[in-house]
């Protein structure tokens, strides 16, 4: 069962229409081939229009999808040998942030990325991908091991924020973050992160502080959630519209303002209609910006990847 | 620039304007409601002599408090791009920059000075609360690199006094971009070995929490600051219970290993003098000046 975002009604309502003449015409001779490529024009014409001027809040919808692909999607199709690691050897392991080894095109790689869980189960195992400290510090030790081994590394972004909890902020919710950015920045490896869904705030950063950051087109990426601003600046959380607008957190925007390095297209009507074919955009995307940063010596790696972030916002 | 200036003269015109307020006279503790005469609370380095609460105090105090004799120069700061987002709630953000700096008499939320604490070189950045909450944006990330780097340059200590409730949101992801910035300025004063202290104040939360302030060497905290990376309000919301009692305070944090010691203020510069001389392995016989108010 297709889930339809609200703007995506039109659609969900052409293709109602095709599925019933299909019914239709299995029990009987009816010659309905001319009447579906009708309406399957019609509706690639409506995706099209739609999907050309969403507004930063309907993005924020089709970022939040639960059919857009998540983290073990990008993994399972992505990787060969995909071999998932566990634990931060201190505390416990954190389902909500997950990483292993595994070979991306030929190259063996570590992953790391936030998993928002598929289902009722999946995402209360997976806590809706808000990692607690344990998950950075996991991804601090899966890092430090790709530095190790030569091994680049590749984060999938995609969290509605840190986890705000008792446990979380008793075990250092805030130093797990700061550690964790303080990482990716030291890495002789490259770091290619991409903002695969929602970039959500120090939960988002502590993952994607990187050589190159990509980010698809219907991604956002915020330093605070449209309901959380709306709620603190206009004390009215039905703002959220307004503070979505406000925020700049759409790609375009962030490319204009140079946080991110690259636009990663998805498929008409967005990755969630066809993840497979936006998993392997996203891969070619990947596979490119890491030749270039492989090309890199160490040295000007490092200094580049800290010149891009101490360059952002600067007046030229 | 001279401290004459810089320190001495606006604290005279800060005393004046308050004089001609009788109200500004009398402060009420936040803790016990005591009502406290300024003299006496300015005495007192801020501290309620009646229950020992730690008031809010902007970074002209620190400065006085911290540096031998108040001494200092102030760093002067980058200009960066003012509201970039042309940002807009229920009021204009340029609005709000202009409110915050005639209320507080600076440009911006960190203020950058150095000086000596206890014969020590020491750049400090402290982060004035009453300036839009602390609130980290460029200006406050520029104001962190700038002072790492004057760190490196004067072969001086980092102290950074801390007091934000996090991100500012007026300039969305670039506000966010200031976490990773603000711990490329950390890991500069580190890699010239130098000693980068913070002092966690009332309140340090969010992304300034989660950057620059959890990184420091040493990690002191003023006696009851709350410290967190997500505000007590977002907590409750979420989990729907109360918070236990002295959660996320500077002691819970010291009992959780999170930080190396909890300092009353009264102690804080001659702590600080202390850690700077053995991590620098300089003794402090020049220049030992007047101990601190106590
Ligand atoms: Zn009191």
């Amino acid at each position: 069962m297709n889930v339809f975002l609200d703007f995506e009604k039109p659609v969900a309502e052409l293709e109602g229409k095709i599925k019933e003449l299909r019914h239709v015409a299995h029990g009987g001779a009816l010659n309905i081939g001319d009447e579906v490529a009708r309406l399957e024009a019609r509706v690639e014409q409506v995706l099209r229009q739609t999907y050309a001027k969403l507004t930063p809040w309907q993005k924020m919808q089709v970022a939040r999808h639960p059919d857009r692909p998540h983290f073990l999607d990008y993994v399972g199709h992505l990787l060969t040998d995909f071999t998932p690691l566990s634990g931060d050897r201190s505390y416990g392991d954190d389902a909500a942030l997950l990483g292993g080894i595994g070979r991306f095109r030929g190259r063996s790689v570590v992953v790391i990325g936030h998993e928002k869980g598929k289902g009722t189960d999946g995402r209360v195992k997976h806590n809706f991908g808000m990692a607690h400290p344990e998950g950075y510090r996991k991804a601090i030790r899966l890092m430090e091991m790709a530095d190790q081994f030569g091994l680049p590394v590749l984060t999938f972004v995609d969290t509605p924020g840190a986890y705000p909890g008792v446990g979380a902020e008793e075990r250092g919710q805030a130093e797990a973050i700061a550690r964790s950015i303080e990482t990716c920045l030291g890495l002789d490896v490259p770091l290619i992160a991409t903002i695969v869904g929602e970039g959500g705030s120090g939960g988002a950063i502590a993952l994607a502080t990187g050589d190159r950051v990509l980010m698809f087109e219907h991604a956002v990426y915020s330093v605070i959630s449209p309901e959380g601003c709306a709620s603190i600046l206009w004390r009215n959380p039905a703002k959220a519209r307004d503070a979505a607008d406000a925020l700049k957190l759409t790609a375009m925007d962030l490319m204009e303002l140079k946080v991110i390095d690259v636009v990663v297209s998805e498929p008409l009507g967005g990755a969630h209609r066809h993840p497979d074919r936006a998993i392997e955009l996203l891969g070619n995307a990947i596979d490119e910006v890491l030749s270039d940063v492989l090309a890199e010596s160490v040295e000007t790696r490092r200094q580049r990847r800290r010149d891009k972030y101490l360059a952002i916002g600067r007046l030229t | 620039m001279n401290w004459l200036t810089n320190f001495v003269r606006p604290k005279i015109g800060s005393l004046v304007r308050k004089r001609e307020s009788r109200e500004n006279l009398w402060t009420k503790c936040p803790s016990c409601g005591q009502i406290i005469f300024h003299r006496d609370l300015a005495k007192n380095q801020s501290v309620c002599p009646n229950c020992d609460h730690h008031l809010r105090i902007g970074p002209n105090d620190r400065f006085a408090n911290l540096f031998d004799d108040g001494a200092h120069e102030r760093i002067a700061l980058p200009e960066v791009p003012t509201d970039p987002l042309r940002f807009r709630d229920t009021k204009r953000y340029a609005d709000r920059l202009k409110e915050n700096r005639s209320k507080t008499g600076d440009d911006e939320a960190v203020i950058v000075a150095h000086g000596n604490i206890v014969g020590q070189p020491a750049v400090i950045a402290a982060q004035n609360f009453a300036f839009m909450a602390g609130s980290m944006g460029l200006a406050a990330g520029e104001a962190l690199i700038t002072a790492a780097r004057e760190a490196v340059d004067r072969n001086a200590a980092l102290i950074v006094i801390a007091a934000a409730g996090g991100a500012r949101m007026q300039e969305g992801i670039l506000s966010l971009m200031q976490m990773p910035r603000t711990v490329v300025a950390v890991d500069m004063v580190r890699e010239a070995r130098l000693p980068y202290v913070v002092v966690l104040t009332d309140p340090t939360t969010g992304g300034v929490t989660a950057s620059y302030a959890m990184l420091g060497d040493i990690a002191i905290a003023e006696p009851g600051a709350l410290i967190g990376f997500a505000g007590p309000r977002v907590i409750e919301d979420t989990i729907r219970e109360q918070l236990p009692e002295g959660f996320q305070r500077a002691e819970y944090l010291l009992a959780h290993g999170m930080i190396d010691m909890v300092v009353h203020r009264h102690k804080l510069r001659e702590t600080l003098g202390r850690i700077l001389s053995l991590l620098m392995k300089r003794t402090t016989t020049d220049n030992i000046p007047r101990a601190a108010t106590s």
